[in-house]
C-alpha cells in the first residue's frame, strides 16, 4: 500500500544576514528527517517554537524546495506536479483564520478560489460544491454571502476548511488549526476535523504545540526538536511510556485541569534551542537532565521502539 | 477583615456602546492567586485595565466599590493612581516585547521604576535590579543590565517583566495571561516562579487567563467571567469538583484531558456563539447557548449560594457533584 505522505531523509537550509557586520548565519530548519503516514490516518506534530514543524508542513505542501531528501504525495514526487494537480491531492488549513482568508472577498468565492483556478468546473457546479461544502462544514449559506470579517473566529475557520476541502483532496496539512481560537470552539473545530476525515477518508498532518490535542486527534505522533524527529511513536505508547527526555519534558508541562497537583519542575534549563547554532553531540543535551559524557559529543542514531516507533537517545 | 483588593458591581462601557463589562464583583484576599477565567471578549482583560486605570481612551469605568488595601482607587486622581501604579500594584502582560521599550537596555528600564517611586541613586536602582533578576532565575545578570529586549528569549523577556514589577515590593501583581505567547516548557518554568514568589514574598496574584489547566494548578480561588460578567466564584478545587454554572461545566468539558482521552468520541463543545449584547438587555446572557434554559431565564437571575464562599448566577438549584468516573 502506497503512504499518503512518504518524506526521506529531508533536510532545508536557509541563509540568513547576521546583521550589518556579522557573518551569514547558516539556520538548519529540517534535519535529514524521514517517516511515513498510512492513508487515512493522522500523524501529530509537536514541539516547541522554531524547531522546524512549520517549515516541514511547507516542505509537504511543495511551498518551499528542499535543500535535500524527496517529498512523495501519494507516491509522486511534488515537483513532478504541476500547481493544479498538487492542489487536487494536498490542501492545509493554517492556524490563524483571520490572515488567511482575503478580507475583501466573500466566504463564497474564497470557497469558490480552488475550484476558479482549475479552470475545468462550470459555474453552476462551482455553485454546487461550494454550496455543498459549506453546509458540510456547519455554515449557513447566508454565511457564504458574508465578508470575513463579520465571522466569528470559530466561523471563519470553518471557511478555510471548507476552501480546503471543496477540491476534494486526499491530504490535509494542518498546521496549528486551533491555536488561536477559544477552548469551546477549538473542541467544535476538533470535532469536525475528525467528522470529515471519517467520513471522506482523509489523511492528516497535525501540527500542533497543545499535547492534548495532539493525544486527542492524533493515530501516531513525531515530536520535533531544532529540526530532527527525536521520537515517534503510536500515540497511546508514547504517551504511556515517553522514551526521550525532551518528550518527557512535554509531556510534563501539560497542565491538566486537576487541582492540587501544583506545577510541575520540568527541569529544562534556559538554553533555549538556536537552530543557526546547532549542539554538538546529541542536540537536546544543554537542556537535558540526565546528560552524560557520550551525548555532548556523539550524535545518537534512530533506535527502534516498541511496538513500531524510534528514538533518538543513547540513554533511551 | 476586608480583602486587599474588592471589586463590586464594576461596569465598563466604551463609547456609550454595549458593555464589554457588566457589573463584575470579586475579592482577592491578601497573598492568594486569584483567577479571572473565560474566552475572549469575555471582559477579563477589561477589568484588570480598569483596575489599574489603563482603559483605553473612551473606556468608562464605574463600580459601586473599588478599592485596594482601604484606598479607594475610583476616588484616586490620575497623579495618585501613577504613584500607585508599578509600585504598590504592579502588572504584567500577555507580549513581553510589546510591553518593554526596545530603545533602552533592561538596566536602565528596570532601575527607573525604582528611581521614579522611591528615589534613590541609579546606582542603587541597578543593584537592586541584579538581585531581583537572580531571584526570578535569569543567569548572569549583571550581563543582562546592558542587553536591550530584542536580545532576550521569549521567556527571559517576561522574567525581565516580572523583576520589573517587583522593584518595588508590590502587594499585588496582574498578570494578564503573562504565559500565552510562550511554549509548554517555558510556561511551566514561569508559572512556577509566580507559585514560589507568591509564597515567599506573600504577593497577591490576579491572574487572567483562558487556560483552565493553569487555573487549576495555580489558582487559590477562581471568577469564571463570561459576557461581562462573574457568573461562577468558588474555591479552585471546589469549582473543579462541582461546578454549578452550565457554562462552567460546558467549559470543562471542553478541555482535552491527556490520559483520560477517547479519540473516537468527540469533545464536549458549547453550540453557538457569545450572543451581541446591547442597551436594555436582560437576563441571562448564556441562555441562548445553554439546554436548560427556560422562559425565567430572561429575567433577572439570581445570585445562588452553593457552600461557604461559592456562588453563581443562575436560576438551577445547586446539584450534588456526581463522582468523577476515574
Amino acid at each position: 500500500m502506497t503512504s499518503a505522505i512518504e518524506v526521506r531523509n529531508l533536510r532545508c537550509e536557509f541563509r540568513v544576514n547576521g546583521g550589518w557586520f556579522a557573518a551569514e548565519k547558516r539556520v538548519i530548519a529540517v534535519d535529514d528527517v524521514t517517516f511515513r503516514v498510512p492513508a487515512g490516518s493522522v500523524l501529530g506534530i509537536v514541539g516547541e517554537s522554531g524547531c522546524g514543524k512549520s517549515t516541514l508542513a511547507r516542505l509537504i505542501l511543495g511551498l518551499l524546495k528542499p535543500t535535500a531528501g524527496t517529498v512523495l504525495v501519494d507516491g509522486k514526487r511534488l515537483f513532478d506536479l504541476d500547481r493544479k494537480a498538487r492542489a487536487r491531492l494536498i490542501q492545509p488549513v493554517f492556524q490563524d483564520p483571520f490572515a488567511s482568508l482575503n478580507p475583501r472577498h466573500r466566504i463564497k468565492d474564497i470557497v469558490a478560489l480552488p475550484l476558479t483556478a482549475q479552470g475545468t468546473f462550470s459555474r453552476a457546479e462551482i455553485e454546487r460544491r461550494v454550496a455543498q461544502i459549506l453546509e458540510r462544514v456547519g455554515l449557513s449559506a447566508a454565511m457564504g454571502e458574508r465578508m470575513p470579517a463579520q465571522l466569528s473566529g470559530g466561523q471563519r475557520q470553518r471557511a478555510a476548511i471548507a476552501r480546503a476541502l471543496v477540491l476534494e483532496p486526499r491530504i490535509v496539512i494542518c498546521d496549528e488549526p486551533t491555536s488561536a481560537l477559544d477552548v469551546s470552539v477549538q473542541a467544535q473545530i476538533l470535532n469536525l476535523l475528525a467528522d470529515l476525515r471519517r467520513d471522506l477518508g482523509l489523511t492528516y498532518l497535525f501540527i500542533s504545540h497543545n499535547l492534548a490535542v495532539v493525544e486527542h486527534v492524533a493515530s501516531e505522533v513525531a515530536v520535533m526538536y531544532l529540526g530532527r524527529i527525536v521520537e515517534r511513536n503510536e500515540t497511546d505508547a508514547l504517551f504511556r511510556a515517553p522514551g526521550h527526555p525532551y518528550t518527557q519534558a512535554l509531556l510534563q508541562s501539560v497542565l491538566t485541569p486537576e487541582p492540587g497537583r501544583g506545577v510541575p519542575d520540568i527541569g529544562l534549563g534556559d538554553a533555549m534551542p538556536d537552530p543557526s547554532n546547532i549542539p554538538p553531540g546529541c542536540r537536546f543535551n544543554p537542556r537535558c537532565r540526565i546528560a552524560v559524557e557520550r551525548c555532548r559529543t556523539v550524535a545518537p542514531s534512530p533506535m527502534a521502539r516498541p511496538p513500531q516507533g524510534m528514538v533518538e537517545c543513547h540513554l533511551a | 477583615m476586608s480583602a486587599l483588593l474588592e471589586v463590586e458591581d464594576l461596569v465598563v462601557t466604551f463609547g456609550g456602546r454595549s458593555a464589554a463589562v457588566r457589573g463584575a464583583s470579586f475579592r482577592v484576599e491578601k497573598g492568594e492567586t486569584h483567577c479571572l477565567v473565560g474566552e475572549s471578549g469575555c471582559g477579563k482583560s477589561v477589568t484588570a485595565l480598569s483596575i489599574m486605570n489603563l482603559l483605553a481612551r473612551g473606556g468608562q469605568r464605574s463600580a459601586k466599590r473599588m478599592s485596594f488595601a482601604g484606598t479607594d482607587l475610583l476616588s484616586l486622581s490620575d497623579r495618585e493612581m501613577a504613584r500607585l501604579r508599578g509600585n504598590r500594584i504592579s502588572m504584567i502582560f500577555q507580549e513581553p516585547m510589546t510591553s518593554l521599550n526596545p530603545a533602552f537596555t533592561v538596566g536602565s528600564q528596570m532601575a527607573e521604576v525604582l528611581t521614579r517611586h522611591k528615589g534613590g541613586t541609579r546606582a542603587a536602582a541597578l543593584e537592586r535590579s541584579v538581585e531581583l533578576m537572580g531571584r526570578v532565575g535569569i543567569t548572569a545578570p549583571e550581563m543582562r543590565l546592558g542587553q536591550f529586549p530584542h536580545q532576550l528569549s521569549g521567556g527571559l523577556r517576561q522574567r525581565v517583566m516580572i523583576a520589573m514589577a517587583l522593584m518595588c515590593d508590590p502587594q499585588l501583581l496582574v498578570a494578564d495571561e503573562p504565559t500565552t505567547a510562550l511554549d509548554v516548557t517555558v510556561q511551566a518554568q514561569i508559572l512556577r516562579l509566580l507559585a514560589t514568589l507568591k509564597r515567599e514574598l506573600g504577593l497577591a496574584i490576579l491572574l487572567i487567563t483562558h487556560d483552565l489547566g493553569i487555573v487549576a494548578r495555580v489558582a487559590d480561588r477562581v471568577s469564571v467571567m463570561y459576557a461581562g460578567e462573574v457568573v461562577e466564584r468558588a474555591p479552585t478545587a471546589e469549582l473543579f469538583r462541582s461546578p454549578q454554572h452550565p457554562y462552567t461545566r460546558g467549559l470543562l468539558s471542553c478541555v482535552p484531558v491527556p490520559g483520560r482521552v477517547q479519540r473516537d468520541r468527540p469533545l464536549g463543545s458549547i453550540p453557538g456563539v457569545v450572543p451581541a449584547i446591547g442597551p436594555g438587555f436582560a437576563g441571562c446572557a448564556f441562555r441562548s447557548r445553554c439546554s436548560q434554559a427556560d422562559a425565567t431565564c430572561e429575567h433577572e437571575i439570581p445570585r445562588r449560594q452553593a457552600g461557604g464562599t461559592h456562588d453563581y448566577l443562575c436560576r438551577l438549584a445547586p446539584q450534588v457533584s456526581e463522582p468523577q468516573p476515574a
